[in-house]
């Protein structure tokens, strides 16, 4: 059970329960004593569903990372691999496979392939002569994995490229059959809306698998009111910007990975009174972030500026609790207060580990620093563009930047913005910035420039004049003085720039998109609401002040400022409305333009 | 895999009423197709398609959704056995014969209706089937309208790596989308003399014009690393000094090595900075840059000098900089310049703030000095006595302006 599932209005746990059962009847097709050989992509989102132990309960006696050449010795009965249907991985099986010998054990293989059978694959196998090996073939389909109690991801990261670039919409087949689940298990969803292209394709899926599965007719009681889908090109200038809420900062600059964050171990040294000072670790130190970890609860969703405050009172607070041990006097108040050691223990480990965090990102994000001078200048210009302010010429800092050779990304980041805010470059401008890109980072790059161009990031303008600034003003994305403290507004993610996607988001609750019917013209794809029949006495009759839940997709990707934008409008008082957040992958500017480039690794020069 | 069942029985269905018996043409195949079953695709009576299901069930039996099968709505049509047999097969992925498609028509409608499905797996399943049955013409004329199919059918030509294909593909494709995946491949090729030959063969393939001179550029880039590369290192056996390769480094990179160890050159060889420049084009901007970060760093200051120094029609000179002497200063305090060369270029720095900013920074107290005297700043000047060292020759410069009597001080 995990605990941190369980917190929000949906109970996100029966997802996770379903998916161990799928995974433990699997497990025991396989019977007798096993050893998994595990696809290194998919230990990170194996473990957000089960633990070693589930799988020690079903006999998986050693576990081995794929790799060429031959399994390790281990005695026990099956082999299974788990991988992604990759050709690659395909031929490194076959070799695993021809390594084994035969005379010295005779262990059974099997395959499970996640998330799907490929006919590709198999018939790979076929060739290298291996495929008659395989004893079960299987495959697990893990669509949405629950990440917190309101958070959903596939983690498929290539469904913005496969659905922008390479016309492959078999992400969104993924999506409709994962929706189709989770209806399975909260019930059909009266209502969807979507904006986008990719957003009909998923409804439409939808509605047509709803209908050949006519027979049988959903008897459980919906749990979500709405769902709304929102193709990622709808907005694409949210993920450019630098996300300013601590979560954000801290995937932006380490990046968070499966629940887990990697951070430079200096800072947690744990230094223990009387004893001398040991060594420093040179292992990262790993740490889990969510929900069930009540302070980073909190503080995750708070602009950074606002972060420090909520430390010192948190530390007051603990500092008063652990003095409370003077005032314990009587024997039942001396053992109520140890029965809570325990919990502040955990309380002050928690506040060292965020104040230590704090510090880290503080060094790099102030204005004190000679180092963080880079990062105002960034967020400055960030601003300017979205601002619109020069965004038709060549900007100087860009310039300079590329002149001193600055990270790849920094740059694309930045020139992407810029083209986005201005609904495409100037020819002169597009041209002199691929020109200095190019020579500066090398000539391959061209096969970026022109991924970027594709999805609508980096593109010369066309004729058509550039409605960001009407969009902008009809729907105050920009608040100047944005309250970083106590914030009344979702622009306090991004200190003034409120994301469109949530604005659109939250519109819609109230009044609804029918007032900003021209501004959604502007922006790309069409725009549709459908309604699903739900069977009679299925209509929830809503309570005075009940709050109506609505599950927000974001087709191609969703950032950690977005979602705490959305929690922020769920805890907004009169709202009315409470978000649960799915999404193909939780991304941010870095992991979203690596994943359009063609040769990843050449961005760190 | 039932979702695309439903489409593809209906589709089917209608596909086997509406054409007769229509073989327009056989398509002549690179290979013989090889064909698992006998039994000729005529149009079976209810009967043995019923037969046929039936017998499909002992497969089904193992799988949970039984259902789906008995879903399956049997209103009589007469369907060829053998397609109803693919098609449920296909539910539970067991890859089959598909040679029961033979015209053209039957191989295209069935490629469509997979597109429609979504279904990655399954559309890569029938592209290999066509890919075996057509020729190579037919096949990409037919793909180049079907930009999906054709996506599909590069990534299992690159997954495969049948570069041979592929390079075919993309030299016959009209539009401008995928010449530059045959590009990519450069990447995979370690060797410098095979990757910039490769290079070459790919100038021929229909780019866009844009594309065109960038691969272009980059085909010169690599032709010259080699050549450069080839005769430095010749010339540097015998010497300790271990100079960093420019092979497959971008231009300015090259550029800056061209500046470090060629400056001199006269503009005719293939490593003078001055003719790199002109051949590539590089902006007055970068180049500047790029030789003052390299002649800086060999600390060749009378080099550093003669890049601002420009004569005008009356023969003075004046410096001149497309940089912010900021920048400059910037440039040269990072490669340890002394501070009689940075105080040069301080001095030219406009705004009087940012001078005398920069001026404190680097120690150069004769501009402060000067600065405020200009600015008549009594004030300042006195504050700044106690930062420069005791009886030196600064100081004594401050007296003296301090008890100038001719200056009209401010404060």
């Amino acid at each position: 059970m995990a605990a941190h599932l369980s917190y929000g209005r949906v109970n996100l746990n029966i997802l996770r329960e379903v998916a161990r059962k799928d995974l433990r009847e699997f497990l025991d097709k396989c019977a007798g004593s096993k050893a998994i050989v595990w696809d290194e992509y998919l230990t990170g989102p194996f473990g957000l569903i089960a633990q070693y132990s589930l799988l020690k309960e079903h006999e998986v006696e050693k576990m081995f990372t794929l790799k060429s050449g031959r399994v390790p010795p281990a005695d026990v009965k099956n082999i299974i691999f788990f991988v992604r249907p990759r050709l690659e991985l395909m031929d490194i099986i076959a070799e695993n496979v021809f390594s084994e010998d035969k005379l010295q054990s005779s262990r059974d293989f099997h395959i499970l392939f996640v998330p799907r059978r490929s006919v590709l694959c198999e018939q790979r196998l076929k060739e290298q002569g291996v495929l008659a090996s395989f004893i079960n073939i299987d495959e697990y389909i893990l669509d949405l994995i629950p990440y917190d109690g309101d958070l959903l991801s596939m983690e498929y990261e290539s469904a913005f490229r496969e659905c922008y670039l390479e016309n492959d919409q078999t992400s969104l087949y993924h999506t409709a059959k994962g929706l189709i689940n989770l209806q399975a298990l909260y019930g059909t969803i009266p209502q969807i809306y979507g904006k986008g292209e990719c957003a009909r394709h998923v409804a439409n899926m939808m509605l047509r698998m709803k209908r050949e599965f006519a027979g049988s007719q959903n008897q459980i009681l919906p749990v979500f009111d709405t769902l709304l889908l929102l193709d990622r090109n709808v907005d694409l200038l949210t993920p450019l910007a630098t996300q300013l809420t601590y979560e954000g900062l801290i995937d932006e600059i380490y990046g968070i990975t499966n629940g887990y964050v990697k951070l430079p171990p200096e800072k947690f040294a744990q230094k223990k009174q009387g004893e001398a000072s040991k060594d420093l670790p040179t292992e990262p130190k790993k740490l889990q972030l969510n929900s069930a970890e009540e302070l980073y609860a909190e503080i995750r969703d708070k602009n950074f500026n606002a972060v420090g405050a909520a430390l010192s009172k948190k530390a007051k607070i603990i500092s008063a609790a652990f003095e409370g041990r003077h005032n314990a006097k009587t024997v039942g108040e001396i053992k109520q207060f140890v029965s809570q050691l325990p919990h502040m223990q955990a309380a002050r480990s928690s506040l060292a580990n965020h104040t230590s965090i704090a510090e880290l990102i503080k060094d790099i994000t102030s204005m004190c620093h000679l180092a963080s001078e880079a990062f105002f200048d960034n967020l400055t210009v960030e601003q300017e563009f979205m601002t619109g302010v020069e965004t038709d010429k060549v900007n100087p800092y860009i310039e300079d930047c590329i002149a001193q050779k600055d990270p790849l990304i920094k740059i694309l980041r930045l020139v992407c913005m810029q083209s986005v805010c201005n609904n495409g470059l100037k020819q002169k401008v597009f041209d002199y910035y691929k020109r200095e890109i190019l020579q500066t980072y090398g000539y391959e790059h061209i096969l970026t420039l022109n991924n970027l161009e594709k999805a609508s990031l980096l593109k010369p303008q066309t004729s058509s004049r550039n409605n960001y600034p009407t969009i902008r003003k009809t729907l105050k994305l920009w608040l100047e003085d944005a309250n970083e403290q106590n914030p009344n507004d979702i622009s306090y993610v991004y200190s003034g720039y409120a994301p469109l996607s949530v604005r659109l988001t939250q519109v819609l609750a109230r009044p609804g998109w029918r007032s900003i019917e021209e501004v959604l013209k502007m922006l790309p794809g069409p725009h549709f609401e459908e309604r699903q029949q739900l069977p009679a006495g299925l209509h929830k009759k809503r309570q005075q002040g009940e709050n109506r839940t609505t599950l927000v997709f974001f087709l191609g990707g969703v950032t950690y400022a977005e979602i705490a934008a959305l929690r922020f409008l769920s805890q907004m008082e009169d709202s009315g409305m409470e978000y649960i957040i799915a999404t193909t992958k939780l991304l941010n500017g870095t992991t979203w333009i690596k994943s359009l480039m063609d040769r990843p690794e050449s961005q760190i020069s | 895999m039932t979702v695309s069942f439903q489409i593809f029985f209906t589709l089917f269905v209608q596909m086997m009423k509406s054409k007769a018996d229509e073989e327009d043409y056989w398509n002549s195949s690179k290979f013989k197709a090889f064909t698992f079953d006998d039994e000729d695709d005529e149009f079976s009576t209810l009967k043995e398609s019923k037969r046929t299901v039936n017998s499909i069930r002992c497969l089904v039996e193992e799988d949970d959704d039984k259902e789906e099968v008995e879903k399956v709505s049997w209103n009589g049509e007469p369907v060829s056995s053998k397609t109803l047999l693919w098609l449920l097969k296909q539910m539970f992925s067991i890859v089959v014969s598909l040679e029961k498609f033979r015209s053209l028509q039957d191989k295209l409608l069935l490629l469509d209706s997979c597109v429609a499905a979504h279904d990655g797996n399954v559309i890569t399943a029938v592209l290999i089937y066509l890919k075996r049955t057509l020729s190579k013409e037919v096949l990409f004329r037919e793909l180049e309208p079907r930009q999906t199919a054709l996506s599909h059918l590069i990534h299992y030509l690159t997954e495969t790596r049948d570069q041979r294909l592929l390079l075919e593909l993309y030299t016959c494709l009209t539009c401008f989308c995928f010449q530059l995946l045959q590009y990519k491949e450069h990447l995979s090729i370690a060797d410098e003399n095979k990757r910039r030959d490769f290079l070459k063969s790919c100038l021929s393939l229909p780019f866009s014009p844009e594309d065109s001179s960038h691969v272009q550029d980059h085909y010169t880039l690599m032709e010259r690393q080699v050549i450069i590369e080839t005769t430095d290192r010749r010339a540097e056996r015998g010497e300790k000094v271990e100079r960093a390769l420019i092979l497959n480094m971008p231009l300015i990179t090259t550029l800056s090595y061209c500046c470090l160890y060629h400056y001199s050159e006269s503009e005719g060889t293939f490593s003078s900075p001055l003719n790199i420049r002109q051949t590539f084009k590089i902006s007055e901007k970068q180049f500047f840059v790029t030789a003052l970060g390299a002649r800086a760093k060999l600390k060749a200051w009378s080099d550093v000098d003669a890049l601002f120094t420009s004569r005008n029609w009356l023969g003075f000179t004046r410096k001149k900089s497309p940089l912010g002497f900021q920048r400059v200063v910037d440039i040269l305090q990072k490669n340890s310049a002394p501070t009689q060369v940075l105080q040069d270029y301080v001095a030219l720095v406009d705004d009087a703030e940012l001078r005398i900013t920069l001026a404190q920074k680097h120690k150069c107290h004769d501009i402060v000095i000067n600065t405020y005297r200009d600015l008549k700043d009594r004030q300042q000047l006195l504050g700044y006595r106690g930062k420069v060292e005791r009886g030196s020759g600064e100081e004594r410069k401050i007296d003296e302006l301090l008890n100038n009597l001719q200056i009209r001080w401010k404060n």
